[in-house]
């Protein structure tokens, strides 16, 4: 399996939790997007909390998938956080600004010098 | 026999070409491989890690091996999703050479092509829904210079270039 997913909600369903365990590059987007819609839909949660502790490498296949996710959940006033990236993970998110829309723990250990472009 | 002598005419005119394109690219590569793979999306993670392999066997830091990995995966995807449009019994062409200044790579597929490569670069432009069209805005944030040749209805081919320290 490229893509292991354990999901849960959270807090009388207004948060869904959500653990993939994968690569999220092109191989795995569709079934991780596919996922999450699907566990948003049978719980009607409007939150999203991606535990990033079993993500090993993100590319923008990855980020395309949150940032869609996002664009569905927030005219619905929901929101999106990300806990436990690793660092190429948090280099990335940061990169690509979504720190700005969604709240991103930041590493304990960060070794990577500079942030965003 | 005479396959084997084309087949290296070809790869020194096109070992040629690369030099041409880098400045500071020496025509000896320390070491060079050069592979073809379906365009399968399992194969994006593989091209990424040999990447990110040969260029381990130089002194650079685990960020930067990721931010190799990183432009290698961007630029396989788009071979992949746009160069091919998703079909997965497609060739990729990929080299990686290590010259003593820098590592080189090169992504080629023989699918549609790029009729604008500006626009094609910028941040934000993608052809695709739920994309980011952040691909070629991280290969020239991650690599130290990027070039695409591309024809229309005749492939592309992205060349990373990464200075060794």
């Amino acid at each position: 399996m490229r893509l292991q997913i354990k999901v849960k909600p959270y807090l009388n369903k207004s948060w869904l939790w959500v653990r993939p365990e994968a690569e999220l590059d092109m191989a795995s987007a569709d079934a991780f997007r596919q996922a999450i819609t699907k566990a948003l839909a049978a719980y009607g949660c409007r939150n999203l909390w991606l535990d990033f502790s079993a993500v090993s490498f993100i590319d923008s296949s990855g980020l395309g998938v949150l940032l869609g996710r996002y664009r569905e959940l927030q005219p619905l006033g929901g929101s999106i956080i990300i806990t436990r990236p690793n660092e190429q993970v948090y280099h990335l998110l940061t990169a690509a600004g979504l720190h700005r829309i969604m709240e991103i723990d930041r590493p304990a250990t960060l070794k990577y010098g500079k942030e965003g472009f | 026999m005479e396959t084997v002598r084309e087949d290296a005419c070809i790869a020194t005119e096109r070992l040629q070409r690369d030099c041409r394109k880098g400045e500071q690219h020496s025509l000896d590569p320390v070491n060079k491989l050069q592979f073809r793979f379906l365009s399968r999306s399992e194969n994006v993670s593989l091209a990424r890690l040999l990447a990110a392999a040969l260029a381990a066997s130089r002194e650079m830091t685990v960020a930067e091996l990721d931010e190799i990995k990183v432009a290698v995966s961007e630029a396989v995807s788009n071979a992949i999703i746009h160069g091919y449009e998703g079909r997965d019994d497609c060739y990729v062409e990929m080299s990686l050479a290590l010259t003593p200044e820098q590592l080189v790579i090169t992504v080629h597929d023989d699918g549609v092509g790029i009729a604008d490569i500006e626009q094609a670069i910028k941040p934000s432009y993608s052809a695709k829904r739920d994309r980011m069209g952040l691909g070629f805005a991280f290969m020239h944030s991650f690599m130290d210079a990027v070039d695409v040749v591309s024809t229309p209805g005749a492939g592309t081919t992205v060349t990373l270039y990464k200075d060794l320290p």
